[in-house]
C-alpha cells in the first residue's frame, strides 16, 4: 500500500514541482510572475485539444509547452517592454487565461483523455519497490527530476546562470556589465511560461485526463507560495513540492483511518493541513535571516529600462 | 474619463436604444442562474441540458438566457434581480446557495415567478424544487453489495450537507439489503469540482480496500481513476459511461428538462403557482443510466427495484432502522417525514464515517 | 522594429490623465472587434457593458456595493506594499473579520441593542488585523516570508469558516443546511439611500480611502512608509524602525480588509455561509496597483473593476456573450491600462532603424 500511496503522491506532486521550478527562473531573473495560474490552465488546454486532435500525448505535451510558453509572452511584452506593474500584470494574466483557456477548450468538455503512458526503464525498473516508483513513470515526472536537476546546475554552475542571477540581484550593474537584461529577462518568463504550460499539460494528460474549465483549481497559486518556501532553490522546490502533495493525500487516508479507529475530526481540520504544515516548515527553515536574504534576488519585481 | 463616459452614454444609449428596440419580441422569458459552468460535466451541465431541452421543446414561445459561474455570495442577489428586472417571467435558481438571495428578490418582485432548487424556503411566488437522488443511491448500494468482492465500497463526498448525507445512508440501506455486513468509506473532498483532489480521494480509498466507486462531487475524475485501476464504479449527476466504458455499473442522472418544461408550460397558461415538488424516479426527474458491466441477475435485481421505487411499492427510508450507534431511529414497516429527510444529518448503521456535530 | 523607451525627466500630468482615456479607447476598439468577430454587433455589446450599468438607480447601487469591500481591502494594501511588505493574504483576513464580526449576531440572537453593530464593525476589523499579524508576528519573530505564510492562511481561514458553518454555528431551524441565522435587525449594515441596496460599506472604503491619502499624503507616517518601502537603511538612518513598519501596515490592511467582511456579510448577505466572497481579497490586488497605490487612485480603479463585472454579467444575460468571453475581455482591459501607463514615465518611440541603442546618445 505504501508505494501506491506514493505513486499517488508523484502524480500530485508533479505538476507544482514543474510550475514552481519555471517561476523559480524568471524569479531568479528579477521577475514576479504572479500569472501561473493563467498560464497552467492555458497550457492543460492546449495539451489536451492538440492530444485530441493529433492523437498522440506526446504532440499534447509539446502543445502545453508551446501553449504556456507563448502565453507568457504576452507579460513579457507587458512588464518587459512596456515595463507594466508585474504584480497587477501577472494576476490579470491569470484572469485572462481562465478566460481564454475556458473558451478554447468549450469544444473538448466531456471528451474521454488520452492518458500518457508511464516508459518503462529497462533493467532500472526491476529494483524492487524503487523500480517501480522510480522507473516506470511518464515521461512528464522524468522531465520534472531533469528539470530539477539542470536548473540547479545552470543556476550554479553555468556561466549563463551566473548571468541570470546577476540581472536578478542588480539589473543596473548586470546592464553596466553588458549583459542583455531585457533580453535574459524574456527568456527566463518564456521558460516560467513553458514550465507552467507542462504542469498544466501534466494535469489534463497525466494526473486527470480530460478538460474541464478551471480545472487547474489554484495549484498555481501553490506553485507560486513553493518558490518562496524553497528560498530560490530548486531542489528545496523538490522537497516542498513533494511535503505539499504528500501532506494533501495523507489526509485524506487519515481520514479513512480516523473511520477505521472511531475517531472524530472534522475534515476540514484534516483539508487544512497541508497548508499549515508548509507554514510551520518554513519557520523552522527560515530562521537563519542570512541565508534566506543571500538567495532573495534583490531586484525581484522591479521594472528595469536600460539608460541609453 | 468621466466626460467621455458621459458622452459616450448619451451617444450610445441612442445607438443601444435603436438596437434593442429593433429586436423587441414577444416571447417569454424564462431564465437560468448556474453556479458553476455549463460545461462542468456534473451538476450545472445537467441544469444547462435542461434548459436546452426546454428551450427545443417551447422554441416558438420561450427564450431561456442564463447567467453561469454565479458564486454564492451577494454576486448571487444581484444577477437574480438583474434577471427580475431584464424581464424574466420565471427564474430558476439552481443552487441551494441561492435561497436567501432568492427570496429577497422574490419579493421585491412581486409578479416574476421563481423556482429554487433544493432549497427549503418558498413564498408566494417562490416555488422549490428537488430531486429524490436518494431513490438513485439505495439502487446503487444494492448494485455494490452484489458485485463487491471485498464488501467494502467507498464514497467520495463534498460537504457534509443533510443531501450527501441522505445519499450515503440511502447507498448503504440498499448495500445491507443485500449484504447486512457491508460496509462504507467515506472521504471528503471539501470541493464540489476540482479533478485532482477527487483523484486523488478516489485512488485513496482504493489503496485502502474499497473495490467499488461511488461519488457525490461533480467530475469524471473518479471514474477515470476506478477503469485505471480496473474497479467499479457508479456515475454522478451525468452518464459518465464515456469516462468508463467497462467501469460504469450505472449513474444517477438528473434529467430536469421535463420538469422544466412542465413548469413553464404552467407558466404559459396561467395555472403556475407555488409549490415545493420533490419528485423522484417516477416523474422522471431523475434517471439511472443503462445498468452495465454486471451480469444478468444483477441487472435484473436493479430494474426490479427500480420498478418497486417507481410504483411507490418501496421506500428506501423504511424501518427498522437503526441510526450509527445503534439506536433505533424508525421502527418495523415505517417511514420518516420528508422534513427529516431533507434535515438528515446522523448516519444510519454500517457507516464507518463520524459525522462531526 | 523595436520599442524603446525613454525616462521622462518628470512625470507628465497630461498622460497621467490622457493614459486612462487612452486604455479605455484602446479596450473599445479591441472589445468592437472582438465582438464583431463573435458575431455580436460591436456597439451593442460595448453598450451593454459599459454603459447599461450606469444608467440606472439600481445598478449605481449594485456598482458601488460590489466595489466597496475592493477598494477597502485594496486602499490597506497598497499601505502594505508602498512600504514593501507583500501582504496577499487579505482574502483570509476578510473571511477571518467576517467570522469574528458575526460573533455576537450569530451567539446572541436575541440581543437588540444599537450597540451591536459598531461592536461587530470593531470585533471585524480586530480580526482581520490580529489574522494579519500571524505573518506579521512570522516575518519580524522568525523572518518566514509573508507572501507565502499570508497565502496559505487564506486557504486556512476557508476551510475554518466552512468548519463553523457546517457544525457549531449552523442554524438548527435550518434543516441542518450550512449557514447560520439572518441576523436581526440591528445587526444589518443599514442602506445608505433608500433608493437602493447600497449599505454603508462603500461610505467606509470612501473614507478609508480618503484619510490614508491625506496620511500619505501630509503626515509623517506616510512619508515613513514610502522611505521604508523604498530602501530599508534610508529609512533606519530617518530612525524609521523597520519592524514597527511591519506590524502597522499587515495590522492596517488586515483591519480593513476584516471591516470589509463583516460589511459584506452583515450588509450584502444578513448571515454567515461557506462562500461569502467571490475573491475580493485577490481581485483587491489588482485595484490596489491598477490604481497606482495612490489611495483617490484605487477609489477609480475599484469603480471601474467592480463596471466589469456587472457590464459581463448584462452581455452574458442580454446578448448572450458568455463568462469566458467577458473574463478575456476584463484581462484586455486590465493589459490596455496598465501598458497604458507606462507614457506616464516614459515616452515611447518605435525603432526602425537598425543601429544599436548603445549608437544613439541621449
Amino acid at each position: 500500500m505504501f508505494e501506491a500511496i506514493l505513486l499517488t503522491v508523484i502524480t500530485a506532486s508533479t505538476p507544482l514541482v514543474i510550475a514552481a521550478l519555471g517561476e523559480l527562473v524568471a524569479e531568479r531573473a528579477g521577475v514576479l510572475n504572479l500569472g501561473v495560474e493563467g498560464m497552467m490552465i492555458m497550457g492543460a488546454v492546449c495539451a489536451f485539444a492538440a492530444a485530441q486532435l493529433s492523437g498522440s500525448p506526446y504532440i499534447g505535451i509539446l502543445a502545453g509547452i508551446v501553449g504556456g510558453g507563448l502565453f507568457s509572452l504576452l507579460f513579457g511584452f507587458l512588464t518587459l517592454t512596456l515595463v507594466a506593474n508585474q504584480v497587477a500584470t501577472g494576476l490579470a494574466l491569470t484572469i485572462l487565461g481562465l478566460g481564454l483557456s475556458g473558451q478554447l477548450g468549450e469544444a473538448f468538455v466531456g471528451l474521454p483523455g488520452i492518458k500518457l503512458q508511464p516508459i518503462v526503464i529497462p533493467l532500472l525498473s526491476d529494483i524492487p519497490f524503487f523500480g517501480r516508483v522510480l522507473f516506470s513513470q511518464d515521461l512528464i515526472f522524468y522531465l520534472s527530476v531533469a528539470l530539477v536537476v539542470g536548473i540547479n546546475w545552470f543556476l550554479f554552475r553555468s556561466r549563463r546562470g551566473l548571468k541570470i542571477r546577476a540581472i536578478g540581484d542588480n539589473h543596473a550593474s548586470a546592464h553596466a556589465l553588458g549583459i542583455n537584461v531585457i533580453g535574459a529577462r524574456y527568456l527566463a518568463v518564456m521558460f516560467g511560461g513553458a514550465c507552467a504550460g507542462l504542469a498544466g499539460a501534466q494535469l489534463s494528460l497525466v494526473y486527470t485526463p480530460q478538460w474541464v474549465e478551471n480545472m487547474s483549481a489554484g495549484r498555481g497559486w501553490i506553485a507560486l507560495a513553493l518558490v518562496v518556501f524553497a528560498s530560490w532553490r530548486p531542489w528545496r522546490v523538490l522537497a516542498g513540492g513533494y511535503l505539499f502533495g504528500a501532506v494533501g493525500i495523507g489526509q485524506l487516508h487519515a481520514q479513512i483511518l480516523a473511520q477505521n479507529l472511531g475517531i472524530v475530526i472534522p475534515s476540514q481540520f484534516l483539508s487544512a493541513l497541508p497548508y499549515a504544515a508548509t507554514i510551520v516548515v518554513l519557520i523552522i527553515i527560515s530562521h537563519n535571516r542570512r541565508t534566506t536574504l543571500i538567495n532573495t534576488p534583490a531586484s525581484l519585481g522591479k521594472p528595469f529600462v536600460p539608460d541609453r | 474619463m468621466k466626460k467621455l463616459i458621459i458622452a459616450l452614454a448619451a451617444s450610445a444609449a441612442l445607438l443601444g436604444g435603436f438596437v434593442t428596440g429593433a429586436e423587441a419580441q414577444e416571447k417569454t422569458k424564462v431564465c437560468f442562474i448556474y453556479v458553476g459552468s455549463r460545461t462542468d460535466g456534473g451538476w450545472t451541465q445537467a441544469h444547462e441540458i435542461g434548459r436546452q431541452e426546454l428551450q427545443k421543446a417551447l422554441d416558438a414561445k420561450i427564450e431561456t438566457p442564463f447567467l453561469e459561474n454565479v458564486p454564492e455570495g451577494p454576486d448571487a442577489e444581484r444577477a437574480i434581480e438583474r434577471m427580475a428586472r431584464s424581464g424574466c417571467a420565471l427564474v430558476f435558481t439552481t443552487s441551494f446557495g441561492f435561497m436567501d438571495a432568492t427570496i429577497k428578490v422574490a419579493q421585491k418582485f412581486p409578479d416574476v415567478k421563481f423556482e429554487h432548487a433544493t432549497g427549503f424556503k418558498a413564498a408566494p411566488n417562490v416555488a422549490t424544487y428537488n430531486s429524490r437522488f436518494y431513490e438513485g443511491r439505495y439502487i446503487q448500494g444494492q448494485i455494490a453489495a452484489k458485485m463487491s468482492k471485498k464488501g467494502v465500497a467507498g464514497y467520495i463526498a463534498s460537504f457534509p450537507i443533510p443531501e450527501v448525507v441522505m445519499g450515503i445512508n440511502a447507498f448503504e440501506l440498499g448495500a445491507k439489503s443485500v449484504n447486512p455486513d457491508f460496509k462504507l468509506k467515506v472521504v471528503w473532498a471539501n470541493t464540489w469540482f476540482d479533478p485532482g483532489k477527487e483523484a486523488d480521494a478516489a485512488k485513496a480509498l482504493i489503496d485502502q480496500g474499497v473495490d467499488i466507486l461511488t461519488q457525490h462531487t461533480d467530475t469524471t475524475a473518479p471514474m477515470q481513476v476506478a477503469a485505471e485501476r480496473g474497479i467499479l464504479a457508479f456515475g454522478q449527476a451525468s452518464d459518465m459511461i464515456a469516462a468508463g466504458p467497462k467501469t460504469q455499473l450505472t449513474a444517477i442522472v438528473d434529467t430536469w428538462g421535463a420538469y422544466y418544461i412542465k413548469r413553464t408550460q404552467a407558466l404559459l397558461d396561467g395555472t403556475w403557482k407555488s409549490e415545493q415538488i420533490w419528485d423522484g424516479l417516477k416523474d422522471g426527474i431523475l434517471t439511472m443510466a443503462p445498468y452495465t458491466n454486471m451480469p444478468d441477475d444483477v441487472k435484473a435485481m436493479a430494474e426490479e427495484t427500480e420498478a418497486k421505487i417507481k410504483s411507490g411499492e418501496l421506500h428506501p427510508f423504511t424501518g427498522p432502522i437503526n441510526r450509527q450507534d445503534g439506536t433505533p431511529w424508525l421502527a418495523a414497516g415505517e417511514k420518516p417525514q420528508d422534513g427529516v429527510l431533507l434535515g438528515m444529518n446522523f448516519y444510519v448503521e454500517g457507516v464507518d464515517d463520524k459525522l462531526p456535530q | 522594429m523595436r520599442i524603446e523607451l525613454e525616462k521622462r525627466a518628470r512625470v507628465s500630468t497630461l498622460f497621467s490623465l490622457l493614459s486612462p482615456l487612452l486604455a479605455l479607447v484602446l479596450t473599445l476598439v479591441f472589445g468592437a472587434i472582438m465582438f464583431w468577430l463573435l458575431g455580436k454587433s460591436p456597439l451593442n455589446a460595448l453598450y451593454v457593458y459599459f454603459v447599461e450599468p450606469l444608467l440606472e438607480i439600481w445598478s449605481l447601487h449594485e456598482l458601488a456595493i460590489k466595489a466597496a469591500p475592493l477598494i477597502l481591502i485594496a486602499v490597506g494594501l497598497s499601505v502594505c506594499y508602498r512600504s514593501n511588505n507583500w501582504n496577499i493574504g487579505a482574502e483570509g483576513q476578510f473571511t477571518i473579520g467576517a467570522i469574528t464580526g458575526s460573533i455576537l449576531p450569530v451567539l446572541y440572537p436575541e440581543w437588540h441593542s444599537p450597540m451591536i453593530l459598531p461592536l461587530m464593525l470593531v470585533m471585524g476589523m480586530a480580526g482581520g488585523a490580529l489574522y494579519a499579524g500571524i505573518p506579521a508576528l512570522l516575518k519580524t519573530r522568525f523572518n518566514t516570508n509573508e507572501i507565502l505564510t499570508s497565502l496559505m492562511l487564506v486557504y486556512i481561514a476557508g476551510l475554518f469558516l466552512d468548519w463553523l458553518v457546517r457544525g457549531p454555528w449552523r442554524d438548527p431551524q435550518g434543516y441542518n443546511f450550512p449557514q447560520t441565522k439572518s441576523f436581526q435587525i440591528e445587526a444589518v449594515l443599514p442602506e445608505i439611500l433608500s433608493s437602493g441596496r447600497a449599505h454603508w460599506a462603500f461610505v467606509f472604503a470612501i473614507a478609508a480611502a480618503v484619510a490614508l491619502w491625506f496620511m500619505m499624503r501630509f503626515m509623517l507616517k506616510g512619508f515613513e512608509v514610502s522611505v521604508l518601502g523604498q530602501s530599508e537603511r534610508a529609512g533606519r538612518f530617518a530612525g524609521f524602525s523597520a519592524r514597527r513598519m511591519v506590524w502597522f501596515s499587515m495590522l492596517l490592511s488586515g483591519a480593513l480588509a476584516g471591516l470589509a467582511g463583516i460589511s459584506e456579510v452583515s450588509g450584502s448577505i444578513g448571515h454567515v455561509q461557506p462562500v461569502i466572497s467571490p475573491g475580493y481579497g485577490f481581485t483587491a490586488i489588482i485595484v490596489a496597483f491598477l490604481g497606482r497605490l495612490n489611495p483617490l487612485g484605487i477609489i477609480a480603479s475599484g469603480l471601474v473593476l467592480a463596471l466589469t463585472y456587472l457590464g459581463g454579467e448584462a452581455a452574458q444575460l442580454s446578448i448572450g456573450i458568455s463568462d469566458k468571453v467577458s473574463r478575456v475581455f476584463q484581462g484586455l482591459l486590465l493589459f490596455f491600462v496598465l501598458s497604458c501607463d507606462t507614457l506616464i514615465h516614459y515616452r515611447i518611440r518605435l525603432v526602425f532603424a537598425r543601429t544599436k541603442p548603445a549608437e544613439v546618445t541621449g
